[in-house]
């Protein structure tokens, strides 16, 4: 009888080897269809005329010059959901009205024939200034701060700080919406293709089983498409009265204005530390802003948690702009950038090398021995004992380099899924689950999972994903989805591998829990001699296929994820001080992720999170105008995103020993994109000798902390 | 986007007979680049456009009379592999090579660089070419890290984006303009002028006018460009500096220094040209030429570093130029 449990090592042959995305050549040869790609017959485009300021009310809208235009099939005005007035708008961007023509064109061309009277107000969009907060204020006490900050030999104060970013999905958000014989059909792009269809059920007024959401291929969600939206909402109205399917799909600059983003987050820092690099003391004042959303910062002191006497405080500033989302690591990024700064800031205040003073205090984090072991493979990729140095690089001319470290911790435990195996008489196999691909390689992973199981190749199964008629799956989100996939697939195909096994017992006369499913074959334990092809054994099934539910966490509570990973990364940098440009040279990432699936689709997730740590450490900022509140550059040209002349070398190590791997699976979405703001921050102070105290270190940001010193 | 009528002249006397007086009403189509995506964003919602596509003459590199003409719908990327330009015209060559996009140098052209609109984002976000939002200007004290330190007293504030204009500039190249009474030719200079109104355009190209071809004299010249950019991919540039000098034994004559991203228009340093001609060009000359360019600057609230960079792009473009 099969076993749920993760097969040991060296019954391993799929599970942890480099294989390519199944759908890759779907995705190079543009077969692959996404949100975007969906036309359906006599189809609408709907476009939304976004409100240009970030504080008004919304007096009148006259759209009759719209409505009279030819191909125009309807207009739709924002109104407040409550009161059903006109409403009050507090981010620029927002949706005032929605057109729907028969082609894009006509529809922008509406728009601007919609005619809007304003009532503006000054919008507040500085979340810098630290008395702007508003927020409940959250504060926490551990040990006496006043005896620790004493008991240190230094005490450093800095400031740190992190821009807003957005997401910018490649892929912007939106769906395709279709009415069908009193049935809704919906083409979206999300990381929720189970939970969808509740967040437009009462706009469409269906149960929700009358809803079918259908998601096959995503550009990115990074935790920015979890809900349907205003726009989903929209797109079901719109089609709803003009009884045809509509497409509505965001702009890039809407994408960039309205479709998330991450919090900023700024902090003054009190450390005390002593002169053999003995940590006495933390004290942090933080604040930042979620947009129109609450929030504070509470992953203050990152990491090293166990800091002796903290006082932490953490407060909030609502600003005009849109709500914040969930962005990769929620938290994390800030918290430890935040963190990682202070700590390296009085590293260097004692004169003590960085390396030495993270390894002395790594009893004061939860992952002791990890990190201490992952910090020693990560000097050794990057060459620290060859390159390092204090701070400031003392060498000649103006090219001055240097090397920073960080450390990250997440959970990344597996979410509730169901998932279900087929086995078809003729030996092929399908896996169904409503979960999603964002790009990751989920669709990859769980085909191995399955074929693992089965012992037989991966051209004999398919996977079907992307539907919420298939056994519900979690979102996709918080580096959940690979462990609750795997755990649902695993535990599905193993209970249909053994219905199977039932029926082969008696021809082969093995006991069927002495039975496994090996090579394409269903042989005896370790007996290829005693054995049944694939195909034949599943022939024995007479006509009707094996159909089995599995689950996650599995019916015999198997625990096949589990949660708690660590990661350091180093990273090494020039800058030119007389320009203040920065410049990736190398960077190593060291990460502890428990079993693998697949080692090539979770490498390219390192990579992936290590572009867009790039980007948000050297260049990203979403950057809004103080007077009207609308971002400035909801473009792809002054929001920069690295690209591959930016992005240096990059040397990734996954921590595979055993005693990794038999922890289960985890998830890898957030974790390695957690610290590479903080190990590019202290990397530049350690080749320039000052702090840069905000990301992104743009070069007018970098010059002006020259300013202050430095070995300039 | 409002639809227009499209005209594909064949002959410039055509081509110019299509244009209004009046900017706005009609757009010149060359690579599309930069109007294309002004369409699309309503900067700009004329009812023709009038491609140059198919008008003859107006692409090509040649020699002659001491000078090399470029044609004004030459390619970027055509300008780049001109044998003739990598020989003498290095200052040219890293200019358009720096702007990273292969898409863009392989369908911009040499006119529509020198043409093209301010990438000012409150412009380029609808407010106008000042940025102006209820009455009041908002680059003073709005996010004005990218615009002029120089000329930014008055209205305009942006900076000229062109690449290539600093280093046409430097090397004394004119521009051929065909109008409706004919043609005139202009230092490339004097084709740029700040704008006093909103409804004014950047040069002084008249709305019924073409760029034909730019004419750059061969005379030798040692020259460069430096600019400072974040990005190796596509980006713009934050400060660029092109210089060209006659080397008379080792030292500068008849220096030019002209600055690009610093004003409204691309900047031309007497001062910094003053520091280097007689001198020895050499690191000493070059720090001082930087010195001597930022002299004057009146930075805005937060775009005080490009002074800074000024001193810098200056001195490397000078090092440069004696590779």
């Amino acid at each position: 009888m099969a076993k749920t449990a993760w097969p040991a090592p060296d019954r391993r042959k799929l599970i942890g080897s480099y294989t390519s995305r199944l759908d890759g050549p779907q995705k190079a040869t543009g077969a692959a269809k996404y949100a975007f790609d969906i036309n359906r017959p006599d189809m609408l485009y709907a476009k939304i005329l976004q409100c240009p300021h970030g504080n008004c009310k919304v007096l009148e809208v006259d759209t009759k010059e719209a409505e009279a235009m030819k191909g125009v099939a309807a207009v739709l005005v924002e109104k407040d959901a409550r009161s059903g007035a006109l409403p009050e708008i507090t981010f620029a961007g927002d949706t005032v009205a929605t057109v729907a023509a028969v082609t894009e064109e006509i529809a922008y061309e509406a728009l601007a024939k919609i005619k809007v009277k304003y009532e503006v107000k000054p919008p507040l969009m500085d979340d810098r200034n630290p008395a702007n907060v508003s927020g409940r204020e959250s504060k926490t006490a551990t040990g006496d701060a006043v005896a620790g900050f004493a008991a240190a030999d230094t005490t450093i104060e800095g400031y740190y700080g992190l821009a807003c970013v957005t997401h910018c999905c490649l892929e912007a958000h939106g769906q395709v919406c279709e009415w069908r014989d009193g049935d809704l059909y919906v083409w979206p792009s999300t990381q929720n293709v189970s939970g969808y269809a509740g967040g437009v059920k009462d706009t469409a007024a269906l149960p929700l089983e009358k809803i079918h959401v259908d998601c096959q291929y995503m550009g990115g969600g990074f935790g920015s498409k979890f809900a349907a939206d205003a726009w989903g909402n929209i797109g079901v109205t719109l089609s709803k009265m003009t009884g045809k399917p509509v497409k509505l799909m965001l702009d890039r600059d809407q994408e960039l204005k309205i479709a998330g983003n991450r919090p900023s987050s700024y902090a003054k820092v009190k450390v005390g530390v002593k002169k053999d690099g003995t940590i006495t003391a933390w004290d942090s004042n933080c604040w930042g802003s979620g947009g129109q959303q609450r929030f504070s910062l509470r992953t203050l002191p990152y990491v090293f948690t166990g800091i002796p006497n903290q006082n932490t405080l953490a407060n909030g500033v609502i600003t005009n702009r849109g709500a914040q989302r969930a962005w990769r690591a929620p938290n994390h990024p800030q918290g430890c950038l935040i963190t990682m700064a202070a700590l390296e800031d009085a590293a260097a205040a004692i004169g003590m090398d960085s390396l030495e003073f993270f390894k002395k205090n790594l009893s004061l984090t939860d992952k002791a021995d990890i990190y201490a072991e992952q910090l020693d493979i990560a000097a050794e990729m990057i060459g620290y004992k060859q390159k390092a140095h204090l701070r400031g690089d003392k060498t000649p001319g103006p090219i001055k380099k240097g090397i920073g470290m960080s450390m990250h911790t997440w959970g990344g435990k597996g979410h509730p899924s169901q998932c279900s195996v087929t086995i078809n008489p003729d030996g092929s196999v399908v896996a169904q689950l409503g979960s999603q691909d964002l790009g990751t390689g989920t669709r990859t992973a769980i085909t191995m999972v399955v074929a693992e199981t089965l012992g037989i190749p991966m051209d004999k199964v398919r996977t079907e994903l992307g539907k919420n008629s298939y056994p519900a799956s979690g979102a996709s989100g918080g580096s959940t989805t690979i462990g609750g996939v795997s755990a649902s697939s695993r535990d599905a195909s193993t209970k249909a591998l053994n219905v199977l096994l039932d029926k082969v017992a008696a021809s082969l006369g093995v006991p069927k829990d002495n039975l496994e499913a090996w090579d394409g074959k269903i042989q005896e334990v370790g007996n290829p001699a005693k054995s049944v092809a694939w195909e034949k054994a599943c022939s024995m099934m007479g006509m009707m296929p094996i159909t089995q539910q599995g689950s996650n966490p599995p019916g015999d509570l198997t625990e096949l994820t589990t949660d708690g990973v660590g990661g350091v990364q180093m990273a090494e940098v020039s800058v030119d001080i007389e320009t203040g440009v920065v410049r990736m040279e190398n960077y190593a990432v060291v990460q502890d992720v428990g079993l693998i699936i697949d080692m090539k689709t979770a490498e390219s997730q390192l990579f992936g999170a290590m572009v867009m740590g790039v980007t948000y450490a050297l260049y990203e900022e979403a950057i809004y105008d103080n007077k009207t509140g609308a971002m400035l550059n909801s473009d792809m040209e002054f929001y920069r995103l690295a690209g591959l002349g930016d992005i240096g070398n990059f040397k990734v190590h996954f921590m595979t020993d055993e005693k990794y791997q038999s922890r289960g699976v985890i998830g890898l979405g957030e974790p390695p994109v957690i610290s590479p703001g903080a190990a590019i921050s202290n990397a530049v102070a350690n080749a320039i000798g000052v702090r840069v105290s905000e990301l992104p270190l743009t070069p007018d940001r970098v010059l002006a902390a020259l300013n202050q010193g430095g070995v300039a | 986007m409002k639809p227009f009528a499209y005209a594909n002249p064949k002959t410039i006397e055509e081509a110019v007979k299509l244009l209004g007086d009046a900017w706005g009403k009609t757009e010149v189509l060359a690579g599309g680049t930069d109007l294309v995506t002004s369409l699309k964003q309503n900067l700009t919602s004329p009812d023709k456009v009038v491609s140059l596509k198919d008008v003859e003459g107006l692409s090509g590199i040649v020699a002659a009379d001491g000078s090399l003409k470029i044609g004004a719908t030459t390619k970027l990327k055509d300008l780049i592999a001109n044998a003739e330009v990598k020989k003498n015209f290095p200052c040219l060559v890293t200019a358009a090579e720096s702007i990273g996009s292969p898409q863009i140098i392989n369908v911009g052209t040499v006119g529509g660089d020198l043409l093209q609109r301010p990438r000012c984002w409150f412009f380029r976000q609808g407010y106008g070419l000042f940025g102006t939002y209820e009455g009041a200007a908002l680059v003073p004290d709005g996010d004005n890290r990218y615009h002029a330190i120089f000329d930014n007293k008055g209205p305009a504030q942006f900076v000229n984006p062109s690449s290539l204009a600093p280093g046409l500039i430097a090397l004394g190249a004119t521009v051929r303009v065909h109008g409706p009474s004919g043609t005139r030719d202009l230092p490339v200079a004097e084709l740029f002028a700040t704008p006093k109104a909103d409804t004014d355009r950047e040069y002084t190209l008249k709305p019924n006018e073409i760029l034909t071809y730019v004419s750059i004299p061969m005379k030798g010249l040692k020259n460069a460009t430096y600019e400072i950019r974040q990005r190796i991919g596509l980006d713009w540039p934050m400060v660029t500096a092109s210089v060209a000098y006659e080397d008379s034994g080792g030292k500068a004559a008849n220096a030019k220094v002209v600055l690009g991203h610093v004003a409204p228009t691309p900047w031309v340093s007497d001062k910094a040209a003053a520091a280097l001609n007689g001198q020895a060009v050499g690191e000493d000359s070059a720090m001082k030429a930087g010195a001597a360019a930022a002299e004057g600057a009146t930075p805005l609230s937060m775009n005080g570093y490009k002074v800074h960079q000024v001193k810098v792009v200056v001195k490397r473009a000078v090092m440069a130029s004696m590779a």
